[in-house]
């Protein structure tokens, strides 16, 4: 075990606002697939707002009110990646376009935190503009350019 | 020794009728192969198939490991056999030189940068429906026949293999989701395809309905 957890973050920009027909079948999928994601194997945390089943009442950007943001803290990239692209959870998210429209820049991003740390909304919004300015590197980076966690420091 | 050289060497190994059989059972099975079942499965004497399947690991086409088949362990559970699967390395080679891979990457990723998914998608589907085979015949056939391996867990239909590894892996929601949707094409209306990723293999499964 490392004493690091893998942070991860990405935002939608949603096609339709989220009560209406465009969004009903994302909208009634979420439970099952946060549920899917908090029983998966290295699943950690994951950011929920004051309704407490998720973080779709969250608006990480003031000016952008159809803007969701989703941010979970896994145990490894392995963890991760096999939650999201080797569950059911890849059904849902094959079908992004019906309601998410395509970001041109980044709307990922993935970092390392100390195990126990929690990434508030700022601190997510942040990385993902890390790789926006700077594509992939240690303190954010994506899927396809994975870094690994920092070294253990001061070892007893 | 060129890749292309590498290529054909390996794919030589494949030129033998008895030895193609072997590596087509091994591949297209679930999970590892003993000697026993393999030479049963092609219809030759177990030491043939020993010979194949060695040649097949040397090759590098297939991997071998040592199991106990009769489940027992412990003092007189008798030596682990060898058992055989697919390796992971893709071997491609073509007359006159081809790359269509390169192609098939670059227009996946302005595919996929453009969010053209829905289009994407409704084109496999159709596709998926024009195919000849696909209204009239045995479904399990036309997949097998496009390389997927499908086998059956109890009512399920799974599919060993996925045909498009390697651009699935590099854009998972795209080409998944573009291989559902050309499944769903196939398909007549006797089929449920559904999402249900299948370690190593595709992850479209496929239920029957029960009426229609």
């Amino acid at each position: 075990m490392t004493g690091f957890h893998l942070a991860q973050v990405n935002v939608g920009r949603m096609v339709a606002p989220l009560d209406g027909p465009e969004l009903a079948d994302f909208v009634a999928q979420l439970p099952e697939i946060n549920a899917l994601a908090d029983g998966s194997p290295g699943f950690v945390w994951r950011m929920v707002d004051d309704g407490g089943a998720d973080a779709t009442a969250f608006r990480p950007d003031d000016n952008d009110d159809m803007l969701l943001i989703n941010c979970s803290v896994w145990e490894s990239v392995e963890a991760l990646r096999n939650f999201t692209y080797h569950t059911d959870h890849l059904r849902v998210l094959s079908r992004r376009r019906e309601w998410f429209h395509r970001m041109a820049e980044a709307y990922q991003a993935l970092w390392w935190i100390p195990a126990g740390h929690r990434p508030s909304v700022a601190e997510a919004m942040e990385r993902i503009a890390m790789v926006r300015e700077h594509g992939p590197g240690p303190l954010a980076f994506t899927f396809r350019d994975p870094y690994p966690a920092p070294a253990r420091t001061a070892q007893a | 020794m060129t890749a292309e050289d590498s290529a054909f060497a390996v794919l030589g190994m494949l030129g033998d009728p008895v030895r193609r059989q072997l590596y087509r059972h091994v591949a297209a099975a679930p999970g590892e192969v003993g000697r026993d079942a393999a030479a049963e499965a092609v219809g030759i004497s177990r030491s043939l198939a020993a010979f194949h399947l060695d040649k097949l690991v040397e090759a590098g086409l297939l991997t071998v490991s040592f199991r106990r088949l009769s489940g027992r362990s412990g003092p007189g559970a008798g030596r682990p056999a060898k058992v055989y699967g697919r390796a992971e390395g893709e071997h491609t080679a073509s007359v006159p030189p081809r790359s269509y891979d390169a192609v098939s990457r670059l227009l996946a990723e302005v595919v996929e940068n453009a969010g053209l998914d829905r289009e994407l998608h409704a084109a496999a589907k159709a596709a998926g429906a024009a195919h000849p085979d696909a209204v009239a015949g045995d479904l399990v056939e036309v997949l097998r026949a496009r390389g997927y391996q499908p086998f059956w867990d109890g009512e399920t239909l799974r599919l060993n293999n996925c045909p498009f590894h390697a651009l699935a892996e590099e854009f998972p929601a795209l080409i998944c989701g573009m291989n559902l949707a050309l499944i769903e094409g196939l398909a007549t209306y006797q089929w449920s395809p559904a999402m249900e990723p299948c370690p190593g293999g595709c992850c479209v499964a496929l239920s029957k309905n029960k009426s229609h």
